[in-house]
């Protein structure tokens, strides 16, 4: 066990520098720079821009160097002074950006996830236990129907009901009185109050397919030899339910932890751009939209070492939890 | 008489040997069936799974069809009929009774108390539905020249209105079908075999190659999809048609999405190469293409078919999301996530609820193939208790 932790953590460093290139790379994919763009822009506008100009531009933004130089810079500055660079659109530094998105992209998430594990472990529990029930079959009906809805659309036809029936525009976390204000009690209850549609939009997806998931696993355990035991010696049998087949069940539910940490980060991507949310996800595709070279890196290196470390932590924890996974 | 008789006797002695020889051939056919009819009988017994079959079978003809079936073009505007709902198809006529179908004109009234543009009913004279109709001679599936369609009628028909251009939703819904129907499919076909060669070649030789194919699958899954998607489509080149765009898109993904199957396959071959009838087979002096092939990818195929079953969805989901966000489909191609675009605004959305029309479509596909793969993976697995 001590083992496998130290090869995955070992392996961990080179597998970030491996994902650090590869994010620059995704980076400089779209054809021409920033440079160009903006040169671009300016020309539709009607303004020509000289040789100098353009070379004092490059020279600024620091794209006139070779792409590993850029590329090496960039790490150097992450590493040793945390600095992510400087936006070009926003004209602003990247960490103060995502400084501002990032908290509340994390609370969405994490009230989310929560929300999703209160509703779904009880509900995949029961309709496994109590198969071909009213409840069984609700929460069937509603795990495919939440796999099958897209994200986004859920969030339109929400907001189209919501709208017709109250006349009231669900958009955003805030009402546009409480934007700048400071926080306080109302503001927070403000916040709620227009949350609950992205809460339930994002929580059903993820509630449809853990319902799913512990389902189907619970079923499977609960035919198995060791619960006859149980029950034949005399358990009660909500008691041994909880106790032995629900702990296998939940494994794989477990492992799905790990990915909570990117998302913690990147959010929901859709629904926030459908809903207007000031959360990570449409700053990032606006960025590698734009060729934002540093915004659009820094947040793609932050999600990729998020998903690698998460992935890491959800196999400690299977190892640690499922007694059948040894990785010697 | 006596004739009579012993014929009779003849004919049923005739029937209940004839019975007897059938349950027979189907107890022998049982014994022979190989594996596919097997999982075939097995998989009739899900009615809903039956069910899912059919209606995949009829949207897909509908799409293949569509220049049939649908009375528009694709990109046709009739730029009066502009936010037109749908029209509504009667039966009862004022003086008849009930009637073949038929429909009414469609008039724009200014409405004062909203201050918009209204669509209200003509009902001074009634135009049938022709079904069979004429039309302009164009070539069903590019090959077969033919002049009519399903219906039309000589005032505009929409079935499900139409949009801010006045082009016909029905129309478009029956031909986006075409792409957002078929286009994952070669994307699903190559992260398919992509997988299974790796995750087998993994699973079964371990040791070191499987460490480093496994760090491998472990860096491709941590590349954030959205913004590869981003860059990726904002990498093709501008002079491809938005179709191979799409599917070169689709290609490259396919290309890093088969990561997740190759974990699978590997787990399953890990588990699988221990079991005696690989041993068996290693004892015979099977070689280890032999082994994989033959032996060891049958015992778990039924996952595997489910796998299939289930990640196409996951593809027509995918297309429709990234069209959604402006970043696969582009007009004037048409696909389910491109109708879907003009659905995202909120107002647009309260005065012209059609707009919805496509997403039920996506959802109704989903949730069938989703339907079909249960069955499948309950048909397939040899030890649910079926």
């Amino acid at each position: 066990m001590a083992n496998y932790i130290l090869r995955r953590l070992t392996m961990l460093v080179p597998l970030l520098i491996l994902i650090s290139m590869i994010s620059f790379f995704i980076i400089q994919l779209p054809p021409g720079s920033f440079v160009e763009t903006y040169i671009q822009n300016l020309q539709r506008q009607g303004y020509q821009a000289d040789q100098n100009e353009i070379q004092r531009l490059k020279v600024r933004y620091g794209l006139d160097k070779p792409m590993y130089m850029q590329y090496l810079i960039w790490i150097k500055n992450i590493v040793f002074k945390g600095d992510f660079g400087r936006s070009f659109t926003y004209d602003r530094p990247v960490s103060e950006i995502l400084a501002e998105r990032i908290p509340m992209t994390m609370v969405i998430t994490l009230l989310a996830m929560v929300v999703q594990w209160l509703i779904s472990v009880p509900i995949g529990i029961y309709s496994a236990v109590k198969q071909y029930s009213v409840i069984d079959y609700i929460a069937t009906f509603i795990g495919f129907i939440g796999v099958a809805l897209p994200n986004f659309l859920f969030a339109l036809v929400l907001m189209y009901v919501v709208y017709v029936k109250t006349g009231w525009a669900v958009l955003g976390i805030f009402s546009p009185e409480f934007i700048d204000a400071p926080w306080s009690l109302a503001k927070l209850l403000d916040m709620l109050k227009n949350l609950w549609l992205p809460l339930v939009v994002i929580a059903t997806a993820g509630t449809a397919g853990l319902i799913r998931t512990l389902r189907a696993t619970l079923l499977d355990e609960i035919k198995k030899q060791y619960v006859v035991t149980a029950r034949a010696k005399g358990m009660k049998e909500w008691k041994l339910i909880l106790k032995y087949p629900v702990r296998v069940a939940m494994n794989p539910l477990i492992s799905t932890i790990g990915w909570m940490l990117p998302a913690l980060v990147g959010g929901e991507l859709v629904v926030s751009q459908v809903l207007n949310l000031k959360t990570v996800g449409p700053v990032m595709l606006e960025a590698v939209q734009s060729e934002d070279m540093y915004l659009a890196g820094g947040v793609i290196l932050i999600l990729s070492c998020l998903t690698i470390i998460g992935t890491l932590i959800s196999d400690l924890l299977l190892a640690w939890t499922d007694p059948k996974i040894r990785y010697d | 008489m006596l004739g009579l008789n012993f014929n009779l006797n003849n004919l049923l002695t005739k029937w209940r040997d004839n019975k007897e020889e059938k349950a027979q051939k189907k107890q022998e056919e049982l014994y022979y069936a190989s594996q596919s009819k097997l999982i075939w009988m097995r998989f009739k017994k899900h009615k809903l799974a039956l069910v899912a079959m059919s209606v995949l079978a009829i949207l897909y003809s509908l799409s293949i069809f569509s220049g049939f079936i649908a009375p528009y073009e694709m990109n046709e505007r009739l730029s009066e009929y502009k936010y037109a709902p749908p029209t509504k198809i009667h039966f009862i006529s004022k003086e008849d009774g009930l009637r073949t179908p038929f429909v009414y004109k469609m008039k724009k009234e200014f409405d004062k108390e909203t201050f918009k543009y209204k669509y209200v009913e003509d009902k001074s004279k009634e135009y049938s539905v022709d079904f069979f109709a004429k039309s302009e001679p164009y070539k069903m599936l590019g090959l077969i020249p033919i002049s009519r369609t399903l219906f039309d009628a000589e005032v505009p028909i929409f079935l499900f209105g139409t949009d801010k251009m006045g082009r016909d939703i029905f129309t478009r819904v029956l031909f986006g079908g075409r792409i957002s129907l078929f286009v994952g499919f070669g994307g699903v076909f190559v992260s398919f075999i992509l997988g299974i060669i790796i995750g087998g070649v993994s699973g079964y030789f371990g040791g070191i190659i499987d460490e480093i194919i496994m760090r491998l699958v472990e860096l491709l899954m941590s590349i954030p999809q959205i913004p590869l998607w981003i860059a990726l489509s904002a990498a093709v080149p501008r002079t491809w048609g938005t179709v191979q765009t799409y599917f070169a898109i689709t290609m490259i993904l396919a290309f890093l999405g088969w990561t997740g199957l190759a974990r699978v396959v590997r787990g399953k071959l890990m588990a699988l190469k221990q079991e005696e009838f690989a041993l068996a087979a290693v004892a015979a002096g099977a070689n280890d293409m032999r082994i994989i092939i033959k032996h060891l990818v049958p015992a778990f195929i039924s996952y595997l078919i489910a796998s299939i079953t289930l990640a196409i969805p996951g593809m027509i989901l995918g297309e429709t999301t990234l069209s959604f966000l402006g970043l696969g489909m582009q007009p004037p191609a048409v696909s389910w996530g491109v109708l879907l675009q003009d659905a995202q605004d909120i107002t647009v959305l309260s005065n012209y609820p059609w707009y919805l029309i496509p997403c039920l479509f996506v959802v109704l596909t989903v949730l069938m193939f989703n339907f079909i793969g249960d069955g499948l993976r309950d048909a397939a697995d040899p030890y649910s208790s079926m």
